[in-house]
């Protein structure tokens, strides 16, 4: 396999529940210091794609490639080098925003002090606060700094916005931004098509368990625009949400 | 990265989140520490050891209401004089009889025909049998019967052999039980349903730290436990503690290792509380019954006692007994502890072979 360069390396994916082919020969490149972008409707198998990345899941075939190293070989390693937010983890209600990044930083060799972390995703105000009391933007965002603890070279971010308010949703954008700033590679999915636009360097559209379209987010706009007639052009640049965001201010404010 | 502190590696705060979790869990407080001593108490006053009351008896004395009491005669006055029983008078049969089933008096006694006296009871009530015993005794005495034997007494009051002795080893048994169980188990699948387990998995935290965590945690709480109900039954109750206890610590952590490794078990591949909670209760109801918890297990046939005593709260409950009440040595409980070890060795092989780490 030719990987330099790639953060992550995916050939010839396949992973089967029964008669369901959930991934289906899929190939991908992430490439160091972007920000790739998986869309796809629901089911298309995006999120088995990524747990076989994080090692959660085996794969039936294929070959996997990630920051140099294999799961067969260097899984501790591996898992000491990234950061991984799932879509359906809930944390322990009973512990403190503190204490839940405490335990994930003892997990990790190197990584973060736990009040950056908590400065980093402006829960400041929460760090005594028991989870079970955060909103639902909170505890995505306390989400959000457990997979950063461990100060990643790699993060996996399945659907990380969904259910977010505008606030919090730009917030979160303004994380990656910084992430992506200091070299480091970011894999996600979304449902939210104007989210992959702002952020990802590269999306590939995932259906039925293979990649079926794959460029930057301009190219890809391109490849649509030279086959079908183009829509006429928006009146501004601006969307519903700028207007949203313009009314009721930029500030967090999920309590 | 300076040098983390003891505080800081995975297996201080993973068994520090156990810690927390738990004591901020108040009703697993409760029914931890709480309700064993309030159980204690419920069952310590009820089933105290006190002096067998004194049995009624009805009389229906002759004239009743026409003669004055020194008038009834020799068979009444020496009754009504006995310390040892309470006499009742009542004025003709039928209500002498009404009150004798009823369960108001132990025995009746009448005047018969021909100058003697006749006693009404049922013979199969324990109280009445020890009624006609003294009533007669008083009666014969009163009219001049002598006893040809002098004796001697000596009262006697055995700690030991009360109820609240046998039942605190076994309400201890049946808390090491509980909370290895649900203490672990319950824990174990809360964190697989939240798919907290898997996220920890996507972690570089060592498997066999996360599970020392809770046998860490579970030892802490276990040293509580023992101590708050034992010193609790010597302290109120005076329940003995006769046997060694550095062994009676050892049966107390074999055991609490035990059932940590039978909750382990349990909780290896449910995914849901609500599952894992009726198995546990298959598994634990069995031994609240069977294993001489409240009450000897000696009393089901002798057919079933083999598989009786190779439960593991049989062997702990009788292990207790041995060490608190008998002062045996913990050399001489082969068998019982050998359960203990095989139900743990088992169980914990079984678990990590059966153990979903998702």
């Amino acid at each position: 396999m030719v990987t330099q360069g790639n953060a992550l390396t995916v050939r010839g994916l396949r992973k089967s529940y029964g008669d369901v082919r959930a991934v289906d020969g899929l190939d991908l490149e992430v490439k160091t210091g972007e920000c790739f972008g998986l869309l796809g409707p629901n089911g298309a198998g995006k999120t088995t794609t990524i747990e076989i990345c994080e090692g959660l899941l085996e794969r039936d075939s294929g070959d996997l490639e990630i920051l140099g190293m294999t799961w067969e070989h260097d899984a501790p390693k591996l898992r000491d080098r990234l950061g991984i937010q799932l879509q359906d983890t809930q944390l322990s209600d009973k512990l403190t925003v503190c204490e839940t990044l405490e335990l994930f930083r003892s997990f990790y060799d190197q990584g973060r002090e736990v009040r950056d972390v908590i400065d980093l995703v402006e829960l400041g105000e929460k760090t005594n606060a028991r989870v079970g009391t955060l909103s639902g933007g909170q505890k995505q965002r306390l989400a959000i700094a457990c997979a950063m603890v461990g100060d990643p070279d790699l993060l996996f971010l399945d659907e990380p916005t969904t259910g977010l308010d505008p606030q919090s949703r730009r917030q979160l954008w303004g994380l990656i931004e910084e992430f992506k700033a200091a070299g480091r590679t970011i894999l996600l999915t979304t449902h939210y098509m104007d989210e992959a636009e702002k952020l990802c360097e590269r999306v590939a559209i995932v259906d039925h368990g293979h990649i079926i379209a794959l460029g930057s987010p301009r190219e890809l706009i391109e490849t649509i625009g030279a086959t079908v007639p183009a829509p006429p052009p928006r009146p501004t640049a601006h969307t519903l949400e700028d207007v949203f965001v313009a009314l009721t201010g930029r500030t967090l404010r999920d309590e | 990265m300076s040098e983390r502190t003891f505080m800081q590696s995975s297996l201080a705060q993973l068994t520090l989140v156990r810690f927390r979790e738990f004591i901020r869990q108040p009703e697993a407080v409760f029914w931890t520490f709480v309700f064993p001593i309030l159980l204690a108490v419920g069952l310590g006053l009820a089933f105290r050891s006190k002096a067998p009351g004194k049995p009624t008896v009805g009389i229906i004395p002759p004239k009743l209401g026409v003669a004055s009491v020194p008038d009834l005669g020799p068979p009444w006055t020496s009754l009504e004089r006995d310390s040892s029983v309470v006499v009742k008078a009542y004025r003709d049969d039928s209500a002498g009889l009404r009150a004798l089933r009823t369960g108001k008096i132990a025995i009746l006694v009448a005047a018969d025909s021909g100058g003697k006296v006749r006693y009404v009871y049922d013979p199969s009530r324990g109280e009445s049998f020890t009624a006609r015993l003294l009533v007669d005794r008083a009666i014969q005495a009163g009219a001049g019967r002598k006893d040809p034997v002098a004796v001697t007494e000596r009262k006697v009051s055995e700690k030991g052999s009360r109820y609240i002795d046998f039942v605190i080893p076994g309400l201890l048994g049946m808390n090491l039980m509980g909370s290895g169980i649900w203490g672990i188990g319950f824990a174990i699948v809360d964190q697989r349903g939240k798919r907290l387990l898997k996220r920890f998995m996507a972690t570089p935290m060592s498997r066999s730290q996360y599970l020392l965590s809770f046998l860490l945690s579970r030892l802490f709480f276990l040293i509580l436990e023992v101590i708050t109900l034992l010193g609790f039954g010597a302290v109120a109750f005076g329940v003995p503690l006769r046997g060694s206890l550095i062994q009676l610590g050892l049966i107390c952590l074999l055991s609490a290792l035990s059932f940590s490794a039978l909750g382990l078990l349990i909780a290896s591949r449910a995914k849901t509380v609500e599952g894992v909670s009726g198995l546990m209760n298959f598994v634990m109801m069995p031994m609240w019954i069977f294993s001489g918890v409240f009450f000897s297990s000696s009393n089901f046939p002798n057919v079933v006692q083999p598989l009786i005593k190779a439960l593991p709260l049989t062997a702990v409950n009788d292990a207790l007994r041995a060490n608190m009440l008998e002062g045996t040595q913990i050399t001489a409980l082969g068998l019982e502890m050998a359960v203990i070890v095989g139900w743990l060795v088992v169980s914990f092989v079984a678990a990590l072979k059966l153990f979903r780490w998702r």
